[in-house]
């Protein structure tokens, strides 16, 4: 068995791998150094003698090298007695059930608030996708050892903190999930924003996010919005197709070939919507039902934006940011006019609050420019381009500006 | 990631097989399909019903002859499919590998190809 072989074992096997050795050792940073320590081993023995059961066998390797740091230390030596029982009990004796609820301990405990977001992304990707340090690297444009020390400095404050290997408190959960949603949605964002840079890897993060999200949904189903986000990553992943052109650059929603919209996966997004939406929508709910009017829409032009207009309303009550007023304001311009939409952007400008963003002058510019006032857009658009810091996105603000001249 | 689709290849003999204990597959299929939803990785799955119960649209000649069901050499028949996305073929076939399937069937892996892309390219 070669080592994309051993990879594929360990994708489908290591959270569940790592979680089970967790509630079995009480400690979250052995387990996952005894998991990777099994990889490593499978990696050199594979090729020589394949085993019959690769997953049981990832797990028992896992097992022993558990037990074997356990041994290591000394002071434990009556935990060590009590576990190397245990072992001999055998170890497919664990209830299914369990397992899940052991793979959704995991997600909120890499989702932790004692870590930082940085810490909390390299953990989940790792630890519940499986993924190695390289790769998280290559999607996250930072070097290796950065990865491994969030990793290393994020098991190390778990510990610290003596966070119990168990699923939240009912009443903490809700709070709690709202972290596990939110980490997700980064390593979605992160993904499927980034037109530039490898395109091979960075979709990828994105469908490695909503692979995550389908397994949470899975796990939780009677969380809205688990299905909102699951929603709202499927149909924003549905435009990738078409989203870039032959050589990456980017293409406007209104460029955008529909066609080349993933269809299926607009279904799946509109299947998980409806799943959202029984008490009304969340935050996450709102955005993805925002997505889904612009999918069933055959072009801008027909698109319903007095309804998105309502839903950039809803979100802004539920989840007031700045961000979505601007989207607002755009939504505004497409259903109303100009007019209404810069008053939206003025009053975002004259209250400061998306400081150096280049979003706010990329809107400023289009509007001015629908009012005809030419001179103003063509400052703002360049403004927004002096602020952009994606290479792509920069070269359409500057070819907009000089089409003012 | 790619998707990949897990074609069911049954025999005549598998299909009995089958047959023979269908609660048993069933309950065996449900269960394989929740934990590939559990990993995040199943996009459909379908079974077809008894290809006795279908057509074939046959372009040997000049224009389609529509015939009853597939009889006769039926020794390798599409029975169902599971749709899946995931990073590599080794995940797509170690997911294959564990399909309850009947003994004497097979399963054929093959990649989805791009709306842009000309399958073999």
């Amino acid at each position: 068995m070669d080592a994309a072989a051993v990879e594929a074992v360990w994708r489908i096997e290591s959270a569940r791998i790592v979680s089970a050795l967790t509630r079995f050792t009480g400690d979250f940073g052995l387990a996952e150094d005894a998991a990777q320590e099994a990889v490593a081993e499978a990696l050199v023995s594979w090729p020589l003698d394949s085993p019959a059961n690769p997953a049981g066998w990832l797990r028992a390797a896992a097992r022993r090298r558990a037990i074997d740091a356990i041994r290591r230390r000394a002071a434990l030596q009556d935990r060590y007695a009590q576990l190397a029982t245990d072992a001999v009990a055998g170890e497919d004796d664990l209830d299914p059930d369990r397992i899940d609820d052991d793979v959704l301990a995991l997600m909120f405990i890499s989702c932790h608030p004692v870590l930082s977001p940085e810490a909390r992304v390299a953990l989940t990707l790792r630890v519940v996708g499986g993924l190695s340090s390289e790769a998280i690297a290559r999607a996250f444009f930072v070097p290796v050892p950065t990865v491994q020390a969030r990793i290393t400095r994020g098991k190390k404050t778990i510990a610290a903190a003596g966070v119990p290997f168990e699923l939240p408190a009912a009443g903490e959960r809700r709070e709690r999930l709202g972290g596990v949603l939110s980490v997700l949605y980064v390593i979605f964002t992160e993904g499927s924003t980034a037109t530039s840079g490898d395109r091979l890897i960075r979709p990828d993060v994105a469908y490695e996010a909503i692979r995550l999200a389908r397994t949470l949904a899975a796990l939780l189903p009677a969380e809205p919005e688990v299905h909102g986000l699951l929603a709202l990553c499927e149909l924003t992943a549905a435009r990738f197709p078409a989203r870039t052109g032959p050589d990456g650059e980017p293409v406007l929603l209104e460029d955008q070939d529909r066609r080349r919209w993933d269809h299926a996966a607009i279904h799946r997004g509109l299947a998980a919507l409806a799943k959202a939406a029984p008490h009304g929508l969340g935050p996450y709910g709102l955005q993805a039902a925002i997505a889904a009017t612009h999918a069933s829409a055959p072009s801008v032009a027909e698109t319903d934006w007095d309804r998105i207009v309502l839903l950039y309303e809803a979100l802004g009550r539920v989840a007031p940011s700045p961000v979505a007023e601007l989207n607002r304001a755009v939504a505004v311009a497409m259903a109303t006019g100009p007019e209404p939409a810069l008053a939206i952007v003025d009053e975002l400008v004259a209250t400061d609050r998306l400081p150096g963003s280049h979003l706010v002058p990329t809107v400023r510019g289009e509007l001015l420019t629908r009012l005809g006032r030419f001179g103003e857009a063509r400052g703002e658009l360049e403004l927004a381009a002096r602020l952009c810091a994606n290479e792509r996105e920069r070269s359409v603000l500057l070819r907009k500006a000089a089409a003012l001249d | 990631m790619s998707k990949y689709m897990l074609i069911m290849r049954g025999t005549d003999e598998s299909n009995a097989a089958m047959m023979a204990d269908i609660d048993a597959m069933m309950a065996a299929s449900r269960e394989f399909i929740e934990e590939m939803l559990k990993a995040g990785v199943l996009l459909a799955a379908e079974g077809l019903d008894l290809p006795s119960r279908g057509v074939v649209v046959d372009f040997g000649g000049d224009t389609p002859v529509v015939t009853d069901g597939p009889y006769g050499e039926t020794k390798e028949l599409f029975g169902g499919y599971f749709l899946l996305e995931v990073a590599t073929k080794e995940e797509a076939v170690e997911w294959a590998k564990r399909v309850p399937a009947a003994r004497g069937s097979k399963i054929e892996v093959r990649r989805v190809a791009g709306d842009d892309e000309t399958p073999g390219s």
